[in-house]
């Protein structure tokens, strides 16, 4: 506890006095280094309360700029602020919340040729994208860094949430879903509609799994996967076992390197 | 009686319900089933080579019919079937 000055004694207050965090998990928690992928719906809740739990690193990745039909959901961002990058817009929000955090800004898109340097210097990887080939591309890299990797995806009323770490012996996301759906088959773009505090909701899911795996509480979500449906308010777990046959992580992989998979955006409402 | 719950996705081929009751002694008649009244589905859920798509996992109560036996896991009245598709929203 020495380490850590009045201020932020008083500041971490909460937590400390939490039997389950203490000082000890206090510190825990600076000493992380958390990377969010996407500034978005997901990753501006996550990004938040990250931020206010006094992550020690936190990065943020994201290529885009602040649109105004952002705003409906994506928190981190102002109507003052449309036209300016994503990770910049996030940054105001984010010291003026808690200058300890040290904030790393990547003002690019996630792809193959770079998605391994991203995830270089974090131990923990929060993905908050918005397509798939994002998703499968995070999915491999972390993977193969060796990178605890949590995942939520939403969808009109619907969301999904779970913890990826097969270093750990646990399942991949291609153990739950082998391969990205073809072309035209999901529709995967914003404009298919969300409601703009399922973003929160999960997003702030994200940042609550992330916050245990750095503490080593709780039953983590390796092992299932977490459906949320706004409409019904119904949460429920599946079991997600790990694939022998998954392309990935199981006995035999086929995939030993990481590759963008195409996969385009289509309107069409099929699975 | 099964219990299947549709994903929003499919809940066009359901007329909007997010629930239905279906018979059916194994996860396939199940599907058959489900067809016969909301024509569409079969070809949402199965590939060319009639196999559940890759992207779509099918869990009977809580556990994913691919670590059980397919299509073929059998079902018992009152199992409760959920359809869960890959969703990549996020932005």
């Amino acid at each position: 506890m020495t380490d850590f000055t009045d201020e932020q004694i008083q500041r971490y207050s909460r937590h400390i006095i939490l039997p389950e965090v203490g000082g000890k998990g206090q510190k825990k928690l600076r000493q992380a280094k958390v990377l969010i992928i996407g500034a978005g719906g997901l990753g501006s809740p996550a990004a938040l309360y990250l931020t206010a739990a006094g992550i020690g690193t936190l990065g943020l990745v994201d290529g885009d700029v602040v649109d105004l039909s952002n705003l409906q959901r994506q928190v981190l961002h102002t109507t003052d602020r449309i036209g300016a990058p994503k990770v910049e817009s996030g940054r105001q929000l984010l010291e003026a919340l808690n200058p300890d955090v040290n904030l790393v800004l990547y003002p690019e898109h996630v792809g193959a040729p770079n998605i391994l340097d991203l995830l270089a210097d974090y131990d923990l990887v929060l993905d908050g994208s918005d397509n798939f080939s994002t998703r499968f591309l995070v999915n491999d890299a972390c993977y193969f860094a060796k990178k605890t990797l949590i995942s939520g995806s939403i969808f009109r009323f619907e969301g999904q949430l779970l913890t990826i770490k097969p270093h750990a012996g646990y399942p991949c996301y291609r153990c739950l879903y082998p391969e990205p759906p073809p072309a035209g088959l999901v529709p995967n773009c914003q404009e298919a509609g969300v409601l703009g505090v399922l973003a929160g909701t999960i997003g702030i899911l994200q940042a609550n799994e992330a916050i245990k795996e750095i503490l080593g509480i709780g039953e983590s979500l390796a092992r299932h996967l977490l459906l949320y449906d706004a409409l019904d308010m119904s949460f429920r777990k599946v079991a997600r076992p790990k694939d022998p046959a998954c392309p990935l992580c199981g006995t035999s992989p086929t995939i030993t390197t990481i590759q963008d998979t195409l996969v385009s955006c289509s309107l069409q409402t099929q699975p | 009686m099964i219990t299947v719950r549709i994903p929003t996705p499919l809940r066009t081929v359901t007329g909007g319900q997010s629930e239905v009751q279906v018979e059916g002694s194994t996860v396939s008649e199940m599907i058959e089933k489900l067809a016969e009244v909301h024509p569409g589905i079969k070809e949402r859920l199965y590939d060319e080579r009639g196999e559940v798509r890759r992207f779509i996992n099918i869990y009977v109560n809580e556990e994913d019919i691919r670590f059980l036996t397919g299509k073929d896991t059998p079902l018992k009245d009152g199992d409760e079937v959920s359809i869960v598709p890959a969703i990549a929203g996020g932005g």
